[in-house]
């Protein structure tokens, strides 16, 4: 048994109200340098919808994450050998307009333009080219399934659906999707990259890019089968979500987590056997893959894990953490939480609590007095087809999603009758599997989600790491740009340069740019 | 042996290796973060597949036939049983191909570098210069096998080009072989040393990436876990677990 922490996420998908507060927040910290503008290492999708990168879950096609190859795991795209042959085109890799072309408007025009008879405009101005551009596509597109009548026919999660009958304008349904980098327990974009430049931290479990060794080989981009691996086309290096490992490693919640006003992200621990990774990712049957990843978690509360947690180096305010977890509470005791796509067989840590559509509405706001008989059938005609979620978060498994749903409305319905002080069917409860202790404590970490419930985030020791000098320039992206005058210079210089010290700076100081 | 022969084939090819072994080690000493392939295809991914796949696969052959032909002792070939006719057939047919290969795809690579706009705007005087530097040394080479070797010409650069860069290399050049240098016909000098003059400006530019050729990856695991703890102090807590 090899015992390790990772840290993880559970985002409850009935609370998002798609403001994209954590995107934005997120694009603050990390993604406001030349070369990143296109990238939202957070992003909110609108499902159904092809999504950011377009089509980025058509991996049949696409060829991220792992499959199995003779009953060995392999990765999709081709294993070593054909990595290296295939090393000077990467026919597997989206382009930047699979994203979409980064622009930037003209301000300057509103300023300077001279009197006219209309209104000056600022012309979008492409970044990557700096030529006028026609706005095509962008980022977040399909908001609140903004032209999803034609490109949702092109999310493979439609595949099981009458996609006819569910784009007719009575039937449509959504629901917002925030993704960030799972963070996976067997990352097939670790596991892609020739130069060994991505990695997993050994104690948290956070999958990093070291900028310093990255080649530029690309592999990882098009191994991750969520494409959360993004490519700096300015400095030719593989960038990605780094859960604002700087904040969790002071004990802080990710950027997107703190500002998210739903409240409804959850970050903790979960310790696991490393051990039981491959074999867990490697079960025959798809639909087995999420009771495997379960299989992998182990018992914080078991004294025998606890000693031999303690044995293997995991600092003793770590286990308590594990045992306090949100994510292990949402995921592994009250088995509501659920990955992201299974099937692809990274195992991800980012989990999602499925949202339960306009639930008074399918009850008819019936949902006084109401018996398992009438409750339970409904939760087939809600809004967002079973079949929907089951290929988002269970590769199709219908029942798991059920089981879900279920727990979901029997906490509700039991909450609103102790809040009413009404009588309550308690077959309901039994029928969802559930105790009224174990409603009690999903309402309260779903419903007044606490921030100190929502957040169990044990410090780095970093009385460990010894040497931290070594680690300078290891990971982070402060020095920006390759060596200019090694290189020739690039030929079109920015006007700012990025200095190590972090501040900003005239290139040319003799002739001060307007503002 | 004028001046002019003893800069062109002594001087210039030890400046050169000069340059192209401390410039590599200065730069992979300060400049890892731009040490990279400066992989274009995220920009621009159509064109780029038929140029950089012919252009790459030509030239590792070169490399190889550069190899064969330059630093492998003509006498081993003999020993082996290679006779001229056999080997100069392998040089021109394997060789020329190669050479085509190069050719072409650095041709179409060249083009999308000053046609595409985005590939333009972002790219660096390095990238042209690396460019450039390297289709002028491919052009003259590539014209040597197939308009001198390739028609008859009888210089062999077996017993001349070879045993002098193999002198140069073991830090043993000769008077003999620097004459004969200075009589290959023009073809090959300009080729060797606008080669010499390539590996001079190597380490600066984006060619670097060859040596980044990733082979450890064959025999690594897939997933790579990197330790907070520094290396030594992990291997020194684990001894003291064992025993």
């Amino acid at each position: 048994m090899k015992i390790k922490a990772q840290f993880g996420m559970v985002m409850n998908l009935d609370k998002c109200i798609g403001c994209h507060t954590c995107s934005v927040t997120c694009s603050n910290t990390w993604t406001n340098r030349p070369g990143t503008e296109y990238m939202y290492w957070n992003n909110v999708e609108t499902k159904p919808g092809v999504g950011y990168p377009k089509e980025w879950e058509n991996n049949d096609e696409k060829k991220g994450g792992w499959h199995l190859k003779n009953g060995k795991l392999e990765l999709k795209a081709g294993g070593k050998f054909s990595k290296l042959i295939n090393i000077f085109y990467n026919k597997d890799m989206v382009e930047i307009d699979d994203y979409y072309e980064p622009w930037t408007y003209e301000y300057e025009n509103l300023v300077n333009s001279p009197e006219k008879d209309h209104q000056p405009v600022a012309r979008p101005k492409s970044q990557l080219t700096g030529e006028y551009m026609d706005i095509t596509w962008g980022p977040n597109w399909e908001d609140d399934l903004a032209g999803v009548h034609e490109t949702g026919k092109n999310d493979p999660n439609m595949r099981n659906l009458d996609e006819q009958i569910k784009f007719e304008f009575e039937e449509t349904f959504m629901m917002y999707l925030p993704r960030i980098c799972e963070h996976c327990q067997n990352p097939s974009c670790v596991s892609s990259c020739p130069s060994g430049a991505m990695y997993k931290r050994e104690e948290d479990g956070i999958v990093l890019v070291d900028q310093d060794s990255c080649r530029s080989w690309r592999f990882c981009m098009s191994g991750c089968p969520y494409k959360k691996v993004y490519f700096n086309w300015k400095t030719n290096k593989a960038e990605k979500c780094t859960f604002c490992f700087p904040r969790i490693e002071n004990g802080q919640p990710t950027i997107c987590s703190e500002t998210c006003v739903g409240r409804l992200r959850y970050i903790g621990i979960v310790l696991y056997d490393a051990d039981k990774v491959l074999e867990a990712a490697s079960v025959e049957d798809e639909k087995d893959l999420y009771e495997a990843q379960l299989g992998t978690f182990l018992d914080p509360f078991d004294p025998v894990i606890q000693k031999e947690a303690v044995k293997q180096g995991i600092p003793e305010d770590w286990i308590e953490a594990a045992q306090r977890s949100p994510v292990y509470k949402l995921a592994v005791e009250q088995k509501i939480a659920l990955p992201l796509h299974p099937e692809y067989r990274t195992m991800p840590m980012v989990w999602y609590i499925p949202p339960l559509s306009p639930f008074m509405n399918a009850l008819g706001g019936q949902v006084d007095s109401l018996s398992p008989d009438v409750i339970f059938p409904t939760i087939s005609q809600f809004r967002i087809p079973i079949d929907y979620l089951a290929s988002l978060f269970t590769a199709g498994d219908t029942d798991v999603i059920k089981k879900v749903l279920r727990k979901l409305v029997a906490m509700r319905t039991y909450m609103r009758s102790v809040q009413l002080n009404k009588p309550f069917d308690k077959s309901i409860l039994e029928a969802a599997d559930m105790t009224e202790e174990v409603a009690e404590e999903m309402y309260k970490l779903s419903a007044i989600a606490k921030y100190e419930d929502r957040y169990v985030i044990p410090k780095s020791h970093r009385e460990d790491s010894g040497d931290m000098f070594s680690h300078q320039g290891n990971a982070g992206f402060e020095f920006m740009e390759a060596c200019r005058s090694c290189m020739g210079g690039s030929s079109e210089a920015d006007p700012l340069e990025y200095y190590e010290s972090g501040f900003w700076r005239e290139l040319d100081e003799s002739s001060p740019k307007g503002v | 042996m004028t001046k002019l022969d003893i800069f062109l084939w002594i001087i210039l090819p030890y400046i050169s290796i000069t340059i192209f072994i401390l410039g590599h080690i200065y730069r992979y000493n300060t400049d890892q973060f731009g040490w990279t392939a400066k992989s274009s295809e995220f920009l621009e991914k159509k064109r780029l597949r038929f140029g950089s796949t012919v252009f790459h696969w030509g030239i590792i052959f070169v490399f190889f036939g550069h190899v064969a032909g330059l630093l492998i002792p003509k006498l081993w070939f003999d020993v082996l049983g290679i006779t001229d006719d056999m080997y100069h057939f392998g040089a021109i047919w394997f060789g020329g191909l190669a050479g085509l290969a190069v050719v072409i795809g650095g041709f179409f690579l060249f083009l999308r570098r000053v046609a595409v706009k985005r590939i333009v705007k972002n790219s660096s005087v390095s990238d042209y210069v690396a460019l450039i530097m390297l289709g002028i040394v491919v052009l003259v080479g590539f014209t040597n096998t197939a308009g001198y070797t390739a028609t008859g010409g009888d210089f062999d650069y077996r017993v001349t080009i070879g045993p002098w860069l193999r002198e140069i290399l073991t830090l043993q050049p000769s008077q003999g072989m620097v004459l004969a240098m200075a009589q290959a016909p023009i073809g090959f000098q300009l080729h060797v040393s606008l080669a010499f003059v390539l590996f001079a400006i190597w380490p600066f530019t984006r060619l670097v990436h060859v040596f980044s050729l990733p082979l450890k990856y064959l025999t690594r695991n897939y997933v790579v876990y990197r330790n907070q703890k520094p290396y030594h102090k992990a291997k020194v807590a684990q001894k003291k677990e064992i025993n």
